[in-house]
C-alpha cells in the first residue's frame, strides 16, 4: 500500500518534469523554426545591392537602400526624443517624485503605456499631426515610434537609478554640489552601463515596429530624405511586398524581414551582455 | 523593494548654496514636466480615439457594437466581427500559451541545471524580440501552408460527415484563419508570460520551499502545494498580461487571419481583429464615416486592453507588495 502510493508520486512527478522539459523544448524549437526559415528564405537575397538600389518596380531589380535610409531616419529621430523624454521622467520617478501620489500614477500609466497596442499610438499621431498638418511625413513616424520607446527607456532608467547605493547621492551633497549636478555627474554616470542597456531595448523594440508607421509615415518608393514628406521604411516595405503577388518582391520582403530580426536580436543580445557584465563586477 | 534601497529626500534647507544650485529647481521641473508628458500622451491617445471615433458611435449607436454589417460602399458599419475575433483569438492564444509558460518556468526555476537556465531563460527571451511583422511573414509562408496540408485538410477528410466537428473543422483549406492566428498569438505571448512567471516564482523564499522537501514531498508536490498558491494573485496578473499582448497585436494577425468581416462560424473560418481591420483599411478609407468607424474600433480596443492591462498590474503590485 505505501509503496505503491509511493510509485505514483513518483510517477506523477517524473511526468511533471518532463512535461516541463518538453514546453522549454516547444520555445526553443519556435525560435529555432523561425530563424531557420528566415535564413533559408532570406539569405539568398541578402547582397549588396539591397544597401545600393532602391525598391523596384516588379520585375525589375532593386534594394531596399530607402527603407533603410528611412527607417534609420526615423528611429534615430525617436530615439533622440525618447531619450531626453525617457530619461528625465525616469529621473523624476527615480529621485523626486516616485514614493508621492502623482508619482504612483505616473508609474502605473507608463506601464500600461509600454504595453499598450502601438496601432493605437499610430492613431494618435494620425490625429495629432498627419490630420492638422495634412500629410503623411517620416516625422510623424518619428513621433509615433518616440511614443513607444519612451515608455521603455523610463521604465528602465528608474529601475536602475533606484539600483544607485545612497551612500552616492550623500556623497555628492557632501562635496557641497548641486542635486542636478550630483544626479548628472555622479549618479546617471554610475548607471551608465544599465541606462545604455535600456535605449538598446527601445531601439530594438522600435526598429521592427510597423503598425504605427503605417498611416503616420506611410511609404514612398523613391529614395528621400524629407522628413517633411511621407518615407519608406523597411518594415512597411516589407507588409507591402510580402502581401504582393511578385515573387522578387516576395524575396526581397524576406531578406528585409532577415535584416530586422538579425539587427533587433544581435541588439537584444548585445544589451544583455552589458547588463550581465555590469552585474558581475563588484 | 525594501525601503532601505529607495533613495530618501535630501532636505535642502540646511546646505549652503552651491554652484550651480540655482538649476536645480528648473532640473526638476524638467523632469517632473517629462513625467507628465508622459501621461498627457495617454490621455491624448484616448481623447483623440474618443474624438475621431465620435462620429460612428453617434450615427450608429448601440447597433456599433452588436452589427456584424461592414460595409464601406453604403457606409454601415457595426464592429461585432472585429470585437469576436478579437476576443476569440485572444482566448484561445491565452489557452495555448498559459500551460508552455508555466511549464518553461517551472523548468528553469526547479529543474533545470544552474548552469543551462540562463542561456535557456535568454533564448526563450529572444523569441519576444522578433518583431510582430516577421511572425506575420512566417506565418503565412510557413506554418499556414503546413497546417492546411497537415492538419486541417486530414480533419476534414476523416470527420464523418453530419457530426459535429464538421462544423467546428469547417474552413478553406488555405492555413489563414482564426486557429493559426492564436497559434502565432501564442507563440508572441509566451516568452512575456514565461519571464514574469519566472520572476514571481523566484519570489517565493526558499525556506518555505525547503520545508516542503524536508517534509518528503517530490518536486511537483512542491511546486503544487506551496510555489503556485504562494504566487496565486500574481499570476492571474501574468494571465491578464498575456491577454493584454494578445489582444492589441496587429500585424501578426493581419498576415494570417484571412481578414473577412463577420462572425466567424468555425475554428478554421476567416476573421479579423480590432488591430487587423484598422491595419488593413485605414490609409484606404474611402470616407470620413469609413475613418470614424476605424477610430472608433481603435477606441473598444484601448478600452478593452486598458481594463485589462490595469488589472494585471494591479494583481502584480500586490503580490509584489505582500
Amino acid at each position: 500500500m505505501l509503496f505503491d502510493r509511493r510509485a505514483r508520486r513518483r510517477a506523477a512527478n517524473a511526468v511533471f518534469v518532463a512535461l516541463c522539459g518538453l514546453a522549454t523544448l516547444l520555445a526553443l524549437a519556435a525560435l529555432g523554426l523561425i530563424m531557420v526559415s528566415l535564413l533559408k528564405q532570406g539569405f539568398g537575397g541578402l547582397n549588396l545591392t539591397i544597401f545600393t538600389k532602391d525598391t523596384p518596380a516588379p520585375g525589375s531589380l532593386g534594394g531596399l537602400r530607402n527603407a533603410i535610409v528611412g527607417s534609420a531616419a526615423m528611429c534615430a529621430t525617436a530615439m533622440v526624443l525618447a531619450v531626453i523624454v525617457g530619461m528625465l521622467a525616469g529621473t523624476w520617478l527615480a529621485e523626486y517624485g516616485g514614493d508621492t501620489p502623482y508619482g504612483h500614477v505616473v508609474r502605473f500609466l507608463n506601464d500600461v503605456l509600454l504595453s499598450a497596442p502601438s496601432i493605437l499610438v499610430g492613431l494618435f499621431v494620425y490625429e495629432l499631426i498627419v490630420r492638422p498638418f495634412h500629410g503623411f511625413s517620416g516625422l510623424a513616424g518619428g513621433v509615433a515610434l518616440a511614443l513607444i520607446a519612451a515608455p521603455v527607456v523610463t521604465r528602465t532608467t528608474e529601475d536602475i537609478l533606484r539600483l544607485q547605493p545612497n551612500a552616492l547621492r550623500e556623497a555628492g551633497v557632501a562635496l557641497g554640489a548641486a542635486r542636478w549636478v550630483t544626479i548628472r555627474k555622479i549618479i546617471w554616470r554610475g548607471a551608465g552601463g544599465g541606462l545604455l542597456t535600456g535605449g538598446l531595448l527601445a531601439f530594438a523594440r522600435i526598429s521592427g515596429e510597423t503598425a504605427p508607421l503605417l498611416f503616420t509615415a506611410l511609404n514612398n518608393q523613391f529614395f528621400a530624405l524629407d522628413m517633411t514628406k511621407p518615407m519608406a521604411s523597411l518594415p512597411a516595405v516589407i507588409f507591402q511586398y510580402a502581401l504582393s503577388a511578385y515573387d522578387d518582391w516576395r524575396a526581397l520582403a524576406w531578406a528585409g524581414a532577415l535584416l530586422i530580426a538579425l539587427t533587433v536580436l544581435s541588439i537584444n543580445i548585445i544589451g544583455r551582455v552589458i547588463v550581465a557584465r555590469g552585474n558581475t563586477r563588484p | 523593494m525594501s525601503d532601505l534601497s529607495r533613495p530618501t529626500a535630501v532636505s535642502m534647507t540646511t546646505r549652503p548654496a552651491s554652484k550651480g544650485a540655482w538649476f536645480d529647481p528648473i532640473f526638476q521641473f524638467a523632469c517632473l514636466a517629462a513625467a507628465t508628458l508622459l501621461l498627457a500622451a495617454l490621455g491624448g491617445i484616448v481623447v483623440s480615439l474618443a474624438i475621431g471615433g465620435w462620429p460612428a458611435l453617434h450615427k450608429f449607436g448601440f447597433s456599433f457594437f452588436t452589427s456584424t454589417t461592414w460595409n464601406p460602399v453604403t457606409e454601415v458599419y457595426g464592429a461585432a466581427g472585429p470585437i469576436a475575433g478579437t476576443l476569440i483569438t485572444s482566448a484561445l492564444a491565452l489557452i495555448l500559451a498559459l500551460p508552455v509558460a508555466l511549464g518553461i518556468s517551472v523548468f528553469l526555476v526547479e529543474f533545470c541545471p544552474k548552469r543551462l537556465a540562463q542561456p535557456i531563460a535568454i533564448a526563450v527571451e529572444l523569441l519576444a524580440g522578433i518583431p510582430s511583422i516577421v511572425y506575420g511573414m512566417w506565418g503565412l509562408f510557413v506554418l499556414a501552408p503546413w497546417f492546411a496540408l497537415h492538419v486541417q485538410l486530414p480533419l476534414m477528410m476523416n470527420i464523418p460527415s453530419g457530426s459535429i466537428w464538421e462544423k467546428v473543422f469547417y474552413g478553406v483549406p488555405n492555413g489563414a484563419n482564426i486557429f493559426t492566428a492564436s497559434l502565432i498569438l501564442s507563440i508572441m505571448i509566451l516568452p512575456y508570460m514565461a519571464a514574469v512567471f519566472r520572476e514571481l516564482f523566484l519570489t517565493v523564499p526558499t525556506q518555505v520551499r525547503e520545508s516542503a522537501y524536508g517534509i518528503g514531498c517530490t518536486p511537483f508536490e512542491v511546486v503544487r502545494s506551496v510555489t503556485v498558491p504562494y504566487v496565486r494573485s500574481g499570476m492571474v496578473g501574468v494571465v491578464m498580461l498575456g491577454l493584454g499582448r494578445a489582444l492589441g497585436e496587429t500585424m501578426a494577425v493581419t498576415f494570417i487571419i484571412g481578414n473577412a468581416h463577420g462572425l466567424p462560424q468555425s475554428l478554421f473560418d476567416s476573421g479579423s481583429t480590432l488591430a487587423s481591420t484598422i491595419a488593413n483599411e485605414f490609409t484606404e478609407a474611402t470616407g470620413e464615416m469609413h475613418t470614424a468607424a476605424l477610430t472608433a474600433l481603435g477606441l473598444v480596443l484601448f478600452v478593452i486592453t486598458f481594463s485589462v492591462l490595469a488589472i494585471a498590474r494591479a494583481l502584480l503590485l500586490r503580490q509584489r507588495n505582500d
